[in-house]
């Protein structure tokens, strides 16, 4: 039935119409009756050659090269002064290079899409069928049709917002944008030169690499891990029957979600200063006598973001498995009491396994939120301590140290290879859990 | 007499390790509890507090005051925080209307209809999550300034489009909630002659308010609480700063003295909608969630 529609097909078996849609977009749907849609699609078609000849062939043609001429200063005799002469710059040659490459992927798809019409309509014609007017395509997006009114806008948001940006960035990493040597304006594809940076163990870049990816990864099991089976334990111990006052505790607990994220960490990160108020309070409380160093000692602001993004992150988890905590088979816990097992045997044996069988999916979503956690360490402990000569500190996750890299060194090519190493990671992880996970093997398919 | 008698009774009817247990666990959700709502307490203290200043001696403030609030809301010259508060809340009222329709439409068309793009785009959904989100942030700046959106009030639009552009990818909690909805309910309404827009519309929205709320919620809190993208996008525009941007300001070196408390009243004004409306929404978020999971 698919392949009765290919374009393949359409061009062996279409008649002249649909044939001549080959060239001349909506020829076949013009020719079948489709008059509206033929002429909309042909409209589209002389746009896009219009925008080719205006800007859209120039723009290709730089790609490779990413320019060549250079801003250049030249003494203006009648102003006196000195003025920069328009030079290529390379990064908004190969934005719009890439913008141009989405538009023609764009137009092959609408090609495709109206071969596979003309020969439809045309089929429809010569069976004797209805071919639907322009009223009743009309009214079908609103019936079977839906998802294309309602899913046309956000897919362009994501195609122009999201995807575009981020091809951009994946071609940036094969370049020398950098601020290293100023190659800013002006700068020119270099292979894999930047990767080789980043995964040699040699240099310093490279070092810093795996540095802050061990750490990365140490951080994400911790957090995700610690949050999960202390935010259960918690909820477990608010639910139980002999604890008064539930709605209270859940309250105090929730209370912390309640307030935006960025402002509660700021407000950690003044109190943990050294001169902040928990060493203030410590110190005239005479239990110490030097100031703790929360953020200022590479090991303790390494426990000290974890142990703080514990406050973050126990309430949300014990929101979220409250409900399915009480879903476990109250006979599995009988069985077990009857058994003899303890609390602690009955939370390892029973509750945490049948937790991890039907949590695994939000599980890696928290594992790769982490790794990607931006704002518990950016606004923690701004990545800090740094040594001295690393962009990386000494809590920076891979995130943090990309954001380091874009937005304050626009080093951008070390920045997106940052970025892909990142989603590499991420995707090994996603696939090696999610694969072997019970609930995927169980319920993989989507319905 | 008798009354302490039946209570002796109500007691020793439970032995008494259990009791002293149970006390004890009561004991450590008080600890807990103090150590999660200290913060939250601290800086309600601190935006009554008259002393100017983030480093302190005691933990209450010696003398009180209102006057970092009537400060916040009319001291124009430095930061201007009415100014941010209205540029985010504008945003966040267009933000949450559009996030709100692109998610359940999204969410609502995977859920119920069969395409061909539909598997496609769940996987891409997926593969996009996992690139980080800044990677993308420049680039976006790129477009949207040669889109002109980065002068002046533009950059309100600029914004607005960026908080709203990835909304089609939030759909995985909604549509977890959609599935669990009896597709004989569809069926009926559909026999009746209903298109499916009037299903979705008619059908579906009014059996999914915890979804809808859950999703008006999360789409408004956003650009509230963003600080990265709109710094990054707002650059040096003061007049354009979002609430955010000017509380992360009020704490860097060259305001805090003065800011800090200031920052701690700026910081409960907008805790205080946010805190309101999550609580009273917590029975939705917590339903959305459990959906999700058995979806």
């Amino acid at each position: 039935m698919k392949e009765e529609y290919s374009v393949g097909t359409a061009i062996k078996k279409g008649d002249l119409w649909t044939r001549l849609s080959m060239i001349f977009f909506g020829a076949g749907l013009f020719g079948h009756k489709q008059k509206v849609k033929g002429a909309a699609v042909f409209l589209l078609e002389i746009s896009f050659i219009f925008f080719m000849i205006n800007t859209g062939i120039a723009r290709l043609a730089k790609m490779p090269s990413l320019g060549d001429t250079d801003q250049v200063e030249v003494w203006n005799e009648a102003k006196g002064v000195y003025e920069y002469t328009a030079g290529d710059n390379s990064l908004l040659i190969l934005l719009y290079g890439v913008v141009t490459l989405f538009v023609i992927a764009a137009i092959v798809v609408l090609w495709i899409l109206q071969m596979k019409q003309s020969y439809k309509c045309q089929k429809k014609l010569e069976d004797g069928q209805h071919v639907p007017t322009f009223k009743e395509d009309m009214k079908s997006l609103l019936d079977g049709n839906l998802h294309i009114t309602l899913m046309t806008l956000p897919v362009l948001g994501i195609l122009v917002f999201n995807i575009v940006p981020l091809v951009f960035m994946i071609c940036m990493a094969f370049t020398n944008y950098s601020k290293e040597d100023s190659h800013l304006t002006l700068f020119d594809w270099n292979g894999f030169t930047q990767f080789q940076r980043v995964l040699s163990m040699n240099g310093n870049i490279g070092q810093q690499f795996w540095h802050v990816l061990a750490w990365t990864i140490t951080w994400a099991i911790f957090a995700t891990f610690l949050n999960y089976i202390l935010g259960m334990i918690l909820a477990m111990v608010i639910n139980r029957k002999d604890t008064h006052g539930k709605a209270f505790w859940r309250f105090c607990f929730v209370l912390s979600i309640a307030v935006p994220q960025f402002v509660s960490l700021m407000i950690m990160r003044t109190m943990l200063q050294p001169e902040g108020a928990i060493n203030v309070l410590l110190t005239n409380a005479g239990l110490i006598s030097e100031p703790l160093p929360f953020l200022t000692n590479a090991t303790w602001a390494r426990i000290t973001v974890i142990v703080i993004n514990l406050w973050v992150g126990i309430p949300y988890t014990m929101l979220q498995v409250t409900g399915i905590l009480q879903n476990i088979p109250s006979d599995l816990y009988e069985a077990a009491k009857m058994d003899g097992a303890g609390p602690v045997t009955i939370f390892f044996k029973i509750t945490l396994p049948y937790m991890l069988f039907i949590t695994t999916p939000y599980l890696i979503a928290q594992f790769c939120g982490n790794i990607n956690n931006f704002n518990v360490i950016y606004l923690l402990s701004g990545g800090g301590p740094t040594n001295v000569g690393d962009t990386a500190g000494q809590t920076d996750l891979l995130v943090t140290w990309l954001y380091k890299l874009t937005i304050d060194q626009q080093y951008y090519n070390l920045g997106a290879v940052i970025g892909i190493m990142t989603f590499i990671v991420l995707s090994i992880i996603t696939l090696i859990t999610y694969r072997n996970s019970k609930s995927y093997k169980d319920e993989g398919a989507f319905n | 007499m008798t009354a302490m008698n039946v209570e002796k009774a109500k007691l020793n009817r439970r032995p008494l390790r259990k009791r002293v247990g149970n006390f004890f666990v009561h004991v450590l959700l008080a600890l807990l509890a103090a150590v999660w709502v200290l913060p939250i307490f601290w800086i309600i203290l601190t935006s009554f507090r008259a002393e100017p200043g983030s480093y302190v001696n005691t933990f209450f403030p010696k003398t009180y005051t209102f006057n970092n609030y009537i400060r916040l809301f009319t001291d124009r010259n430095v930061l201007n925080f009415p100014k941010m508060f209205g540029n985010t809340l504008i945003i966040a009222v267009v933000v949450c209307i559009i996030q709100t329709f692109f998610v359940l439409s999204v969410a609502y068309s995977l859920s119920r209809m069969r395409f061909k793009f539909r598997k496609p785009y769940m996987n891409m959904a997926m593969v996009l999550g996992l690139f980080p989100g800044f990677m993308s942030m420049v680039a976006q700046y790129y477009l949207l300034k040669s889109m002109g959106l980065t002068e002046g009030s533009w950059i309100r639009v600029a914004l607005i489009i960026v908080y709203s552009a990835s909304a089609g990818m939030g759909f995985q909690i909604a549509k977890g909630f959609f599935d669990t909805i009896p597709h004989s309910i569809d069926e009926a309404a559909i026999i009746d002659g209903s298109t499916l827009w009037q299903v979705f519309t008619k059908v579906t929205m009014p059996l999914s308010k915890p979804i809808v709320i859950y999703t008006v919620l999360t789409s408004f809190m956003g650009p509230w609480v963003d600080f990265i993208f709109a710094k990054v996008i707002c650059r040096a525009d003061a007049d354009q700063y979002t609430v955010a941007i000017g509380l992360w300001n009020m704490l860097q070196k060259e305001y805090i003295h003065e800011w800090y408390t200031a920052f701690a009243a700026g910081a409960v004004v907008v805790s205080i909608p946010i805190a309101i409306l999550f609580i009273f929404m917590q029975r939705y978020y917590v339903e959305g969630m459990s959906g999700a999971v058995k979806g």
